[in-house]
């Protein structure tokens, strides 16, 4: 039975590797799906304080409203993953890896408002301050959804003004794909929808439908009064902090690490096999393991890997490697009490088990706090920690105990002195 | 495969110690105290630039060109063959301030874009919440670590192992204070880990503590926490030679960022593992003594 196990448990880990580090067919290496962060790989990022007294629920409201609109302006700097998150109550936090202009990308980042209605010929009739609200509504005409759009005093008369001039069929389009009775609706110099005027609109609310047949689903609709309402950033942001790291230190750190942390393990490899022997290399083969779960599960979760995370792993490490000396050291006091190597690995197994959960779950506890409380560094290394710790467990209770048990058994290695023990004379 | 045959004594010099201790944090801090710590601009705010400039260039003439933009920095040379410079100042440059700034650099030097290796940054309030906010999370993730061992344990075991892990954070401190090594954002990461590492290190000691009060009735309790910082001895080794060869690469390999930050993770772990023979179990026995607890057994519950 537990042969059985040990080889599905080593297929699985030579497997593991194999795909971690090549790749099987158009599934890349894992370690080239690592997200790594802005001090790993080089970027920008800016931290922006939202310039307003709103509080509670109402500063949620407008923070969000300015994540989206962020969003949409990163989005279209055509980026490879953008992160834009809100920081505290009243920061957003903008992430750009790769970004080569730094300050071209942060200017354009907290430019204000960039709203416009423009008319077929290119007239503006109205910018974004001038829209009061916008808002999804059901479409009774066509059925699904439509949006509405209300417009303050002056946007009222702007409109009312430019309906009635193209009702009048005053209005002639430069374009031959725009009807001459459409008005554009632009954001940031990108038409995001151009609907067709039906009716002069004297009050100021005026109402988008998708024409023809069914109207807008929820999404889009939900998804254009967005945009038409978050068009222009809510508030104003004042930039508090920046970071630039070049693309050679980001890389250079990265290349680094990458060897640092395999001499790093092969030195605990080699250092487990000379103090204990057997034992040494079942612990090796639960390190493997381990260094396994961590890197799926990690990338799995879409983690980012950051100096403060690489941190958090090197924790996690020592606790691997602790959990599998604290059994060790207990397999062998056994022995050396007068028990036979397996009653020995056993019983030492079992006696090292509170130790081990007690030690991990009180550091766990430390984690789960500072992930739930911290930001930035603080978060990135709780995160790699809590994974640690969860592989670290699971591999130094399951997977040392299988290995260690099936070579206690065998009559080659089950000898005590493959368990780091010469002699045994004392009586303790 | 070696093993400790010898048994030590420890419990008998707690008061040297004490002593040991008190004088390396006092001694650290002091000297940090009097001497300033070496804030980075993360917790001062500032602006920090880091440029290559393809070839040594005079600082002075640097320092000519930052200050008719009228900005006051320091500026050193860097890396290799020194043709990077470090441009550091206490003011918060915006976008439009760096961008003239370097304008007038690479202007002057010829270079453009490529040259900027780094550029660090921060608002004046951006330190404080940072502190703030690292501070609070370690002081609440320790009272919940503390309920944890009192539930599990008992609460003289859990006032000991927090005291043990202040106690290292302090000697983290003193380090910082002595060497006036930067204090930046990789501090909090090591102060993170040294608590996490001093935790368990402790709780694995504390661990064997317990189980021998079960089974050990006519030993004197130092004696029996003496016997228990024997026997998991060469765990304590063992745990931090491997976790400290983990970082040893990375401290020797990585550049001069990542070694600020690898350093101090050394020290807090050799911290850890020192603090949990050395003060939190001292502390123990002290908290059993002075609570009146029994010489021979600390723990009431004995059925097993």
């Amino acid at each position: 039975m537990k042969k059985v196990l040990a080889i599905i448990l080593s297929i699985i880990i030579i497997f593991g590797w194999f795909v971690t580090l090549h790749g099987i067919g158009s599934f890349d290496p894992i370690w080239k799906q690592m997200k790594l962060g802005l001090d790993l790989k080089g970027g920008v990022y800016v931290v922006m304080e939202a310039q307003t007294n709103a509080k509670g629920e109402e500063l949620k409201k407008i923070m969000t409203q300015t994540q989206a609109v962020i969003e949409k302006r990163v989005n279209q700097m055509g980026l490879s993953e953008p992160v834009v998150t809100i920081e505290g109550s009243n920061r957003i936090r903008v992430e750009l890896p790769g970004a080569k202009n730094a300050d071209q990308a942060i200017k354009s980042i907290g430019k204000t408002a960039q709203l416009q209605f423009i008319e077929s010929d290119g007239t503006l009739v109205l910018d974004g301050s001038q829209v009061k609200d916008a808002g999804i509504t059901s479409d009774k005409e066509h059925g699904g959804y439509a949006i509405e759009l209300k417009f303050n005093s002056v946007g009222a008369d702007a409109f009312k003004n430019a309906t009635t001039k193209i009702m009048n069929g005053q209005v002639h389009s430069k374009d031959s794909s725009i009807p001459n009775a459409a008005i554009m609706i632009v954001l940031d110099g990108k038409v995001i929808s151009s609907p067709v005027v039906e009716d002069v609109i004297p009050n100021g609310v005026a109402t988008i439908t998708a024409g023809g047949t069914g109207g807008f689903s929820q999404d889009e609709a939900t998804n254009l009064s967005a945009l038409i309402r978050g068009g222009a950033l809510p508030v104003a942001l004042k930039e508090v902090q920046t970071s630039v790291v070049g693309p050679t230190i980001g890389l250079d750190a990265l290349n680094m690490s990458i060897l640092a942390g395999l001499i790093g393990v092969l030195l605990i490899f080699i250092i487990m096999i000379a103090m204990y022997r057997m034992m040494g290399t079942a612990a090796d083969v639960a390190l493997l393991l381990y260094i396994l779960i961590v890197f799926w599960i990690f990338v799995a979760m879409h983690g980012v890997m950051t100096l403060p995370g690489i941190a958090g792993f090197i924790l996690s490490i020592g606790m691997a490697v602790d959990g599998n000396v604290i059994i060790f050291s207990r397999v062998r006091e056994e022995i050396q009490n007068g028990k036979s190597v397996r009653v020995a690995a056993a019983s030492g197994f079992h006696r090292a088990l509170a130790t081990i959960i007690d030690s991990h779950v009180t550091t766990m506890i430390a984690g789960v706090v500072l992930f739930q409380l911290g930001s930035g560094s603080v978060k990135g290394f709780a995160f790699t920690l809590m994974i640690g710790i969860l592989a670290s467990l699971c591999t130094a209770v399951v997977i040392t105990q299988v290995f260690v048990e099936l070579i206690a058994e065998t009559k080659t290695f089950g000898r005590k002195k493959y368990f780091g023990i010469k002699e045994v004379k004392e009586n303790v | 495969m070696f093993d400790i045959k010898h048994q030590f004594t420890f419990m008998k010099y707690k008061n040297i110690y004490y002593i040991i201790s008190i004088a390396i944090i006092v001694l650290g801090i002091g000297t940090g105290m009097i001497r300033g710590f070496n804030y980075g601009i993360d917790f001062t705010g500032g602006t920090m630039i880091n440029l290559d400039m393809g070839k040594q260039v005079s600082t002075v003439e640097l320092t000519k060109i930052v200050k008719d933009n009228g900005v006051n920095a320091d500026i050193v040379a860097a890396g290799k063959d020194n043709h990077q410079v470090i441009i550091r100042t206490v003011q918060a440059l915006n976008t439009d301030a760096r961008a003239k700034l370097l304008n007038s650099i690479f202007d002057k030097y010829n270079l453009n874009d490529k040259a900027v290796l780094e550029v660090q940054q921060f608002g004046p309030s951006v330190g404080d919440m940072l502190k703030q906010n690292a501070v609070k999370s370690v002081i609440i993730a320790a009272f919940c670590m503390l309920i944890y061992i009192i539930i599990r344990f008992e609460w003289k075991f859990g006032v000991s192992s927090i005291i043990a892990v202040f106690h290292d954070v302090l000697v983290l401190i003193a380090f910082y204070g002595f060497f006036h090594m930067p204090i930046n954002n990789p501090f909090i990461a090591a102060v993170l880990t040294i608590v996490g590492y001093s935790i368990m290190d402790t709780i694995v000691i504390f661990d064997r503590v317990r189980e021998n009060l079960d089974i050990i009735r006519k030993t004197k309790l130092d004696e029996l926490i003496d016997k228990s910082i024997n026997q998991t001895l060469v765990r304590s080794l063992m745990t931090s030679v491997c976790t400290i060869l983990a970082i040893i690469p990375l401290c020797i390999l990585g550049g001069q960022t990542i070694r600020d930050f690898t350093l101090p993770l050394i020290v807090g772990i050799v911290a850890g593992t020192c603090s949990s023979i050395f003060i939190a179990s001292p502390i123990y026995y002290q908290l059993c003594n002075a609570t009146g607890v029994q010489k021979y057994k600390a723990k009431k519950k004995s059925k097993k």
